[in-house]
């Protein structure tokens, strides 16, 4: 039987893990080829939202990295960020969210080496959890069994 | 009562306000909200512990537009909602009158300040029944806490009532009715409706004033304030910031402190 590649959406910011990443690839190291890089302009513009609707369309598992405190190209946004991120992991925690498959880290724009180990954990701890099911299970519950709810 | 209906009245006939929000008896003893336009309508109105209601949820009605000065009979969580929306600049000092019943006697703020003040002295300790109820599913493994909160949300209708109810979900436009891209998908899935709670929760972390609207709204009794209340604890217990006590922007997910602790970031 083949194994289990696993699907991984990495939301980077531009300025450190991108760069980070782009240094990994010209530094020629190599790493696994699971992954899936967003773009985008600051971890302050990582919504929530994003991270669940990853994880709808099929995604196993989930990284977001951006710039290390203090390193933000606009001053703050990483601050702001790590405060949502704070409070979003708590509600996570109490739903009983997969929290395994959800990755969180600081890689700068020098660290392209940090960035290569990360996804190789990454892919390495979600291949042992295999395939992400839980939230296509969610989207089965649907008019049927409220039909069951109400007795109909 | 009769202090508080002569009280109204007054401020009736001097021409200081011409619509009052209060309550008045409702069929099933509860406190129902009512709407005054004239003091003869006064005899009706009435303040009890069953007046629980938040009704700072009607101020931002377009229908109340016409009115020029509105006075507010405000429990404890509207007292609250209250300064939460002019931390958020949605009401200004001075524009409504807000009365309200303590120790039987009719007290009048002369503002914000007055009310923070009041808040802050009488700030009441989380429910210990809903703490002992948040405990429990937190002490549940991952497992069975999904598969709780599963259970719970698959029986929402998606009616949204937890949002009309809510004096702090104000937006003219909602994420879930945002079609182009669907954030939340619209039929009661149960996918759908972990994302509505998700989201709902999120966007009252650190504003919601707990006064428990959401949850008594709720047709299918779904705990979904408890959502909200342990976000609150967590802001308060990381950051120090108590939503709706203090009248100046004080907003716990647009402040940050360099030092903020976490322990899952690699």
């Amino acid at each position: 039987m083949q194994e289990f590649e696993p699907k991984i959406v990495a939301f980077v910011c531009n300025w450190c893990t991108y760069a980070g990443a782009d240094l990994a690839g010209t530094s020629r190291i190599k790493y696994a080829t699971n992954v899936r890089i967003v773009r985008f302009p600051c971890t302050g513009r990582i919504d929530y939202m994003l991270i669940l609707k990853a994880f709808q369309n099929g995604a196993d598992g989930v990284i977001v990295s951006g710039c290390h405190p203090n390193d933000c190209h606009y001053t703050s946004g990483n601050f702001h960020a790590r405060r949502r991120w704070i409070v979003f992991n708590e509600l996570l925690e109490l739903l009983g969210f997969d929290k395994r498959r959800l990755f969180f880290s600081w890689v700068s724009a020098a660290e392209g080496a940090k960035w290569a180990n990360l996804v190789n954990e990454v892919v390495t701890e979600v291949r042992k959890l295999g395939p992400y099911t839980e939230y296509e299970k969610l989207s089965k519950i649907n008019v049927n069994s409220i039909g069951e709810l109400c007795n109909v | 009562m009769s202090d508080l209906i002569n009280k109204t009245s007054q401020f009736f006939s001097s021409g200081i306000i011409d619509l009052f929000i209060g309550y008045k008896k409702g069929r099933l003893g509860e406190g129902k909200p009512a709407f005054f336009t004239k003091p003869d309508q006064l005899s009706e109105l009435i303040f009890d512990e069953n007046c629980i209601v938040n009704l700072a949820v009607y101020l931002r009605k377009p229908e109340l537009k016409k009115y020029s000065k509105i006075g507010i009979l405000a429990n404890f969580g509207t007292l609250r909602a209250l300064l939460q929306l002019a931390a958020e600049n949605q009401i200004t000092d001075g524009q409504y009158l807000i009365l309200t019943v303590a120790d039987g006697k009719v007290l009048e703020f002369a503002n914000l300040k007055a009310i923070e003040e009041y808040v802050a002295n009488n700030l009441p300790k989380p429910n210990p029944e809903r703490l002992a109820l948040l405990k429990e599913i937190e002490s549940k493994s991952r497992e069975e806490r999904w598969d709780f909160w599963t259970r719970e949300l698959s029986s929402c209708i998606r009616c949204y009532a937890c949002r009309a109810a809510c004096p702090l979900c104000y937006c003219e436009q909602c994420l879930v009715e945002c079609n182009q891209p669907q954030w939340v998908g619209v039929p009661p899935t149960g996918l759908g409706n972990l994302e509505w709670h998700i989201v709902r929760a999120m966007h009252l972390a650190g504003r919601c004033i707990s006064c428990g609207e959401c949850e008594a709204a709720c047709p299918m009794e779904i705990p979904l304030g408890l959502l909200t209340q342990k976000l609150n604890m967590t802001i308060i217990s990381n950051f120090g910031q108590i939503p709706g006590t203090k009248r100046e922007p004080d907003y716990a997910l647009s402040t940050f402190k360099v030092d903020d602790k976490e322990n899952f970031i690699r």
